[in-house]
């Protein structure tokens, strides 16, 4: 592995496939529309070169956006018989996949992900998702919630800016089967391909207000969440807000469900298939550039074979490029902001402060955009912040156990409990570390896999109610 | 009636499978729907729920690691003892409520009934909540529900026995542990329950109940950082958004959110709404090939 003899020749994507434009408008009853509030800039983060301007949600834009949310439900939504429903989902599924280049392209434009990933990962799951939960619209009845299961109303929901694109599939699709219409902020540093999706809803012929579009920062959804029209909130972010906004919803009665933040443990055990343990515990961490509330943030490994696995692990490391988000090639794409990349920043030199050994992977960063190159830290112990706070970064913290019994106890030791892994070729300690770990999802020898048929949802402080499959459902039925 | 004398029982709380006095040495008197003196109740303090609670941790891995099958067959011997004791249980909630003796009997019979109904979902719900997920890919993907951990029940102030059975027994069908704080004008039923809990082969922990007050109790139990949930349909009615603040510093699930103290009608049959409330879904992934 020393030396390279053949060097990638570059393969981009053609940036003009997503058609980008200088201005974009919020989405409100149906209409494009300026917002009252000061107009944002949204940058791509591998440049730092600005690539649209965005209007901006005032108060007044949001109480506009809720009352047609309100009309639409009111008068066609949701009186709209299941099998109507189903079928305006099902368009919009199909229209996502006829422009699922396009919006790959525009995604990893304005997030910085890997094309690779927004064209293979991210956009077959966002049609997947309108396409599973489009069936479900005029089948409600059959998922277990009793006879003719009742929507909520309207719901606000709030998504981050790691997957805008899916987590705003995450939200719509089951909000729109179940009946209930949407008022939706996408994040403030990666707009595009939501509003994009409003083009979408437009060409479905979907009817005006039954998806509604704001755009803005964190205080126009603080605005929408506490807005008294709304029945229902739904919150992808960090635990922080997501408390926030649990606390600002006290007394209220409105519905509330929250996917937050994690620090998943990635168990491997002694006797794990040591070469997928390796590629799992890579995607698990640097998929996304570790931008995953599921990421496999801490590594456990049994002692007896960690120092065998940390070198291999660096050995595979060392091979991932990072760099141009366009390029097919690139396996690490840029950070999504610089306020994030001080983060990451700031809280690996904790890691060294806190006296954890750090290992950068030797790959070359480019000069210009928001980039950070893989990091592993060994000699992590459970009390320091790299093991205990999310990072939301491609940095992974290595600790050991000795016993199934430790391996346990020291994966449940947070607040959190969003996912985990395990990698074992016993199938029965699958099983029992399974059942053990308190986590929403757990993968067996495998990692970050999504499917709209499998619910995915937190445990304890990583939040609650479930997005996918049946049981996700529950979070927009009155039931 | 003879003469004698009767012996009159101590009330005392209920710990970790323990029948301790409060700590503080505090009492309140609970009287009679007429306003008689009945005995005197315990009134926990924030020392005993928090000993409470770290029964119901210690008790938690046992409980939810127990097979459906068995938790299933604990709640059917609640049911037995109970029916054993039933007179005692009218006399209690006649004098509790305030309710003609045959009414307390229907009450004290659907309270029963109420542990059978339980009993027979611990090892039905993964089969009902449950899902092979058809994931669009080689790999077998499960879902199945799991108890969300320590439950804190504010218990019903009005219905001393039945919406007591009904707010604790789905939480622990489920496979929860508790920490029940008792109706504070009626606790006396919940305090005989407690008895009854101790000798039906439950795990010391898994219910845990505090008499007093619930305007003094629920804000800590609301804000303890080892509990998990918490249901508020005994809370005071004014405490309620109080409540439900403090249950966000710890992303609590909260039942009965923006109705705190509204009981409903204990009799209607009562689905699989509390069932739910306390269980969380956990999905699992592992790849298929040779």
């Amino acid at each position: 592995m020393s030396e390279t003899p053949f060097e990638y020749a570059p393969a981009p994507e053609s940036a003009d496939i997503a058609n980008l434009r200088p201005a974009y408008q919020m989405f409100v009853d149906g209409k494009f529309v300026d917002g009252a509030g000061e107009p944002m800039k949204t940058v791509n983060p591998a440049t730092e070169e600005v690539l649209a301007e965005v209007t901006t949600a005032a108060a007044s834009d949001v109480d506009r956006a809720v009352r047609a949310a309100r009309r639409a439900y009111d008068r066609v939504w949701g009186r709209m018989p299941g099998a109507e429903r189903a079928k305006y989902l099902f368009r919009i599924a199909r229209l996502i996949q006829e422009r699922s280049r396009e919006l790959a392209v525009l995604e990893t434009l304005d997030n910085g992900k890997p094309i690779r990933e927004s064209r293979d990962a991210d956009l077959p799951t966002v049609a997947a998702h309108f396409f599973h939960h489009a069936g479900w619209a005029d089948k409600l009845d059959y998922a277990g919630y009793g006879p003719d299961p009742q929507p909520l109303g309207v719901a606000a929901q709030v998504i981050p800016w790691n997957f805008p694109l899916l987590m705003l599939a995450w939200k719509i699709a089951p909000a729109l089967a179940c009946g209930n219409t949407v008022v939706l902020k996408p994040a403030e540093t990666t707009p595009l391909t939501a509003l994009v999706f409003a083009e979408i809803c437009q060409q479905a012929e979907l009817p005006p207000g039954v998806v509604n579009i704001v755009t803005g920062a964190g205080e126009v959804g603080a605005e929408l969440v506490a807005h008294d029209g709304v029945d229902k909130v739904a919150f992808t972010g960090s635990t922080d807000v997501g408390k926030r906004i649990q606390r600002g919803l006290a007394g209220t009665g409105r519905r509330l469900s929250l996917e937050l933040g994690g620090k998943a443990a990635n168990i491997v055990f002694d006797d794990a298939p040591l070469d997928q343990a390796v590629e799992g515990v890579v995607n698990g961490i640097f998929f996304n550039q570790g931008h995953v509330c599921c990421a496999g943030s801490r590594l456990l490994v049994q002692e007896s074979v960690a120092e065998e696995l940390v070198a291999r692990l660096r050995d595979r490391i060392g091979t991932l490029r990072i760099g141009d988000p366009l390029d097919k090639n690139t396996d690490v794409g840029a950070i999504n902001s610089r306020a994030q990349l001080d983060r990451i920043t700031e809280l690996a030199d904790s890691g060294d402060a806190e006296g954890a050994s750090r290992w950068t992977s030797p790959c070359p960063v480019p000069e210009r955009g928001y980039f950070f190159a893989p990091t592993v830290f060994s000699d992590v112990q459970q009390s320091m912040r790299i093991a205990r706070e999310e990072i939301f970064g491609p940095v992974l913290s290595v600790l050991t156990f000795r016993t199934p019994d430790e391996a346990i106890a020291k994966a449940n030791n947070t607040p959190y409990g969003l996912s985990a892994g395990i990698w074992t070729e016993k199938g029965s300690r699958i099983l029992w570390a399974a059942s053990r770990v308190r986590a929403g999802v757990v993968w067996a020898n495998t990692f970050n896999r999504f499917d709209p048929t499998a619910p995915f949802g937190g445990y304890q402080e990583s939040g609650f109610g479930r997005e996918g499959g049946r049981a996700g459902l529950e979070a927009y039925l009155n039931v | 009636m003879s003469d004698r004398l009767a012996v009159a029982k101590t009330y005392k709380l209920y710990i970790g499978g323990k029948f301790p006095r409060s700590e503080s040495g505090r009492v309140y008197r609970v009287n009679d729907a007429k306003g008689g003196f009945l005995a005197n109740a315990p009134q926990g303090s924030r020392k005993d729920l928090r000993e409470a609670v770290t029964a119901a941790r210690k008790a938690f891995p046992g409980w939810s690691g127990a097979t459906a099958y068995n938790r299933g067959q604990v709640l059917y011997r609640i049911a037995e003892m109970l029916e054993g004791r039933r007179e005692q249980f009218v006399a209690e909630v006649t004098a509790a409520e305030g309710v003609p003796a045959k009414r307390a009997q229907a009450l004290v019979d659907q309270a029963i009934d109420r542990w059978v109904w339980y009993a027979g979902w611990t090892d039905k719900l993964a089969t009902v909540l449950g899902a092979a997920n058809p994931v669009a890919g080689p790999y077998f993907s499960f879902t199945v529900p799991e108890p969300t951990g320590v439950v804190g029940v504010l218990a019903p102030q009005d219905s001393s026995l039945l919406g007591l059975v009904s707010t604790v027994a789905p939480a622990i069908a489920a496979g929860n542990t508790t920490v029940v704080v008792a109706s504070r004008e009626r606790p006396l039923p919940a305090i005989s329950l407690s008895e009854v809990l101790g000798t039906s082969d439950l795990p010391g922990g898994v219910v845990n109940l505090v008499t007093g007050n619930a305007v003094e109790l629920a804000p800590w139990l609301a804000a303890h950082a080892d509990v998990n949930a918490v249901d508020l349909v005994g809370a005071p009615e004014i405490l309620g958004t109080e409540l439900e603040r403090a249950a966000a510093g710890t992303v609590k699930r909260v039942f009965g959110a923006g109705r705190a103290g509204q009981e409903p009608d204990w009799t209607r049959p009562p689905g699989m709404e509390r069932l739910r409330a306390f269980l969380e879904h956990k999905t699992v992934w592992h790849p298929q090939g040779v």
